[in-house]
Order: C-alpha cells, then sequence, then structure tokens
C-alpha cells in the first residue's frame, strides 16, 4: 500500500514520465480509498492547466500590458538598423 | 506546385524587418513574456529574434507565415535562455533542491506513516478554477516565490512544453533530479495556492 506522500510523489512523476503499470495500479489503488490525494491530484493536474493557459492565451497579470512599449520598439528598430 | 515562380515576392517582403516589428512584435513580446515572466528579458527577446531572423532570412521558405517562423525562433530563443540559466546554477543550487534526504518542506505535510497532517482542499470545478481570474493572480504570485532553479526546470516543462528528457539534456541535471526538483516544485505551489486561493470556499462555487 502506498501512502499519501508516496501517492503524491507519484502523481508528479505522472506529469513528467509514463509510470510503470505497477505503479499506476498501486496509485489508482490508493485515489480510489483516499480523498484527499484524489483532491492533490486534482490540484496537480490543474496547476499544469493553469500553466498551459497562461502560456497558451493568459495575461500576465501585474507586469503591464502585453504590448511592446514605444521605448522598447525604438530600441529595437535601431539594433535593426545597425546590421 | 510551382513554388519557384512564386518564391520571388515573398523574398521582397520578408526583408522588411520594420515591417515585422509593426505586425508581430506585440505577438510575439506576449509570447516571451508570458513564458519568462519578466518584462525586458521579454523585450530582449523580441530584439535577438528578429536580428536572428534578419540573418537566416534565406532559410525561410515560406512554407509558413511569417508570424509562425518568427514565433519558432523566438522559441528556441526562450529556450536557450531558459537552459542557459538552469547551466548557471551551482551544484550546492541543484542538489539541494534536489537531494532526496533533505526534505523539510515535504516532509511537514506529512505525519511518521507519510499521511496528510492538513489535508489537501477541494478547489473546485477545474473549468470554473482556469476561468477565475483571482486563481490566475495567485497562481501567478505563487510561481514568483518559487526557488530560481524550480521556476526554471517548471518553466521548461510546463510553459515551453519541453520533455524532461531535453531539459535534463541540455541542463546537465540527471532525470531523477529533474523529476524531484518538479515534484518540490509543484509542491510549493500547491501548498501556496492553498493558503491564496483554496482558503475560501466562496470563491469556488
Amino acid at each position: 500500500m502506498l501512502s499519501c506522500k508516496e501517492a503524491t510523489a507519484r502523481v508528479s512523476a505522472s506529469l513528467d514520465r509514463k509510470l510503470s503499470l505497477r505503479e499506476r495500479l498501486a496509485v489508482k489503488v490508493h485515489l480510489g480509498m483516499c480523498t484527499a490525494c484524489r483532491r492533490m491530484a486534482r490540484q496537480m493536474a490543474l496547476l499544469r492547466a493553469a500553466s498551459r493557459r497562461l502560456a497558451l492565451e493568459g495575461t500576465v497579470e501585474g507586469m503591464g500590458m502585453e504590448t511592446l512599449s514605444d521605448e522598447a520598439r525604438l530600441r529595437i528598430l535601431q539594433q535593426l538598423k545597425k546590421q | 506546385m510551382p513554388r519557384d515562380l512564386e518564391q520571388p515576392e515573398v523574398v521582397v517582403q520578408e526583408l522588411n524587418p520594420a515591417h515585422w516589428l509593426d505586425e508581430y512584435g506585440n505577438h510575439l513580446y506576449g509570447y516571451a513574456l508570458r513564458r519568462l515572466r519578466n518584462p525586458a528579458r521579454a523585450e530582449d527577446m523580441v530584439q535577438e529574434t528578429l536580428l536572428a531572423a534578419l540573418e537566416t532570412h534565406h532559410t525561410y521558405a515560406g512554407r509558413s507565415s511569417e508570424k509562425t517562423w518568427l514565433t519558432g525562433i523566438l522559441r528556441h530563443k526562450i529556450i536557450d535562455f531558459i537552459r542557459k540559466q538552469a547551466r548557471e546554477l551551482t551544484v550546492d543550487d541543484i542538489n539541494g533542491l534536489s537531494d532526496a534526504t533533505i526534505d523539510k518542506d515535504i516532509d511537514i505535510l506529512f505525519d511518521a506513516r507519510g499521511r496528510w497532517i492538513h489535508p489537501p482542499r477541494d478547489w473546485g470545478k477545474p473549468d470554473r478554477v482556469l476561468e477565475n481570474s483571482e486563481f490566475i493572480e495567485a497562481f501567478n504570485h505563487c510561481l514568483e516565490r518559487l526557488k530560481p532553479a524550480q521556476a526554471q526546470i517548471f518553466s521548461l516543462k510546463e510553459f515551453v512544453g519541453q520533455s524532461i528528457d531535453a531539459i535534463c539534456r541540455e541542463s546537465g541535471i540527471t532525470a531523477t533530479n529533474c523529476s524531484v526538483i518538479l515534484y518540490r516544485a509543484r509542491m510549493a505551489l500547491r501548498r501556496c495556492l492553498e493558503i491564496r486561493w483554496g482558503d475560501d470556499t466562496e470563491k469556488r462555487r
């Protein structure tokens, strides 16, 4: 039987590599019986989903507008002209 | 398709970097900002991308749109940049974050038998949570609080979408260490979000 701590480590690992059949079964059995770890697993999945969303379409809160400032444009243009 | 006949026109258009900046500057900047989370660095990346594009425009065959081509260059620039940062991490940084014997941050979450001391909270329906700007704000806040090595490896994995093998190979970190660093990063984010987000049941309904 996996402990919650072991189950948590395996769920994280499952986001990085394919678990072995044995590992998958052990996690499945544990999650089947443990509400806390089912929540943990949903939280882990949500971390990934939130990252994907931020990387694809998200706004970056507190970092200002998602547009190049005029200063930056000018600077980049000058560099391009040097080439 | 008689592609040869079409190409001359494409080449003429493509040699206008000022046009790239006007047309795709904001797109490229937003792409970089969301992955690097730093405006100054994101600006640098846009500049480097356009300079690289200028140098290698002859390799652009017009098979993809200009936007796709430029975004592809930018993506590589971002990966290179984060990898370079990861390579600058000291051995202590990496060992400190991946040494399985020093596991304080995780040990305090579980009792001696490996059971949760504070069981995770229900964060609500994933679709709803992702639409919630307060959650996204909390997530950003928590990302800022990761240790540098955690943040770099996590970014490569989850923001840039690199495989763990590629990350390890290029950063000189073993696969096991990489996996441990990611595990701790996720646990740190999870805990931080429990405090900043999971505490308030009202928000989730």
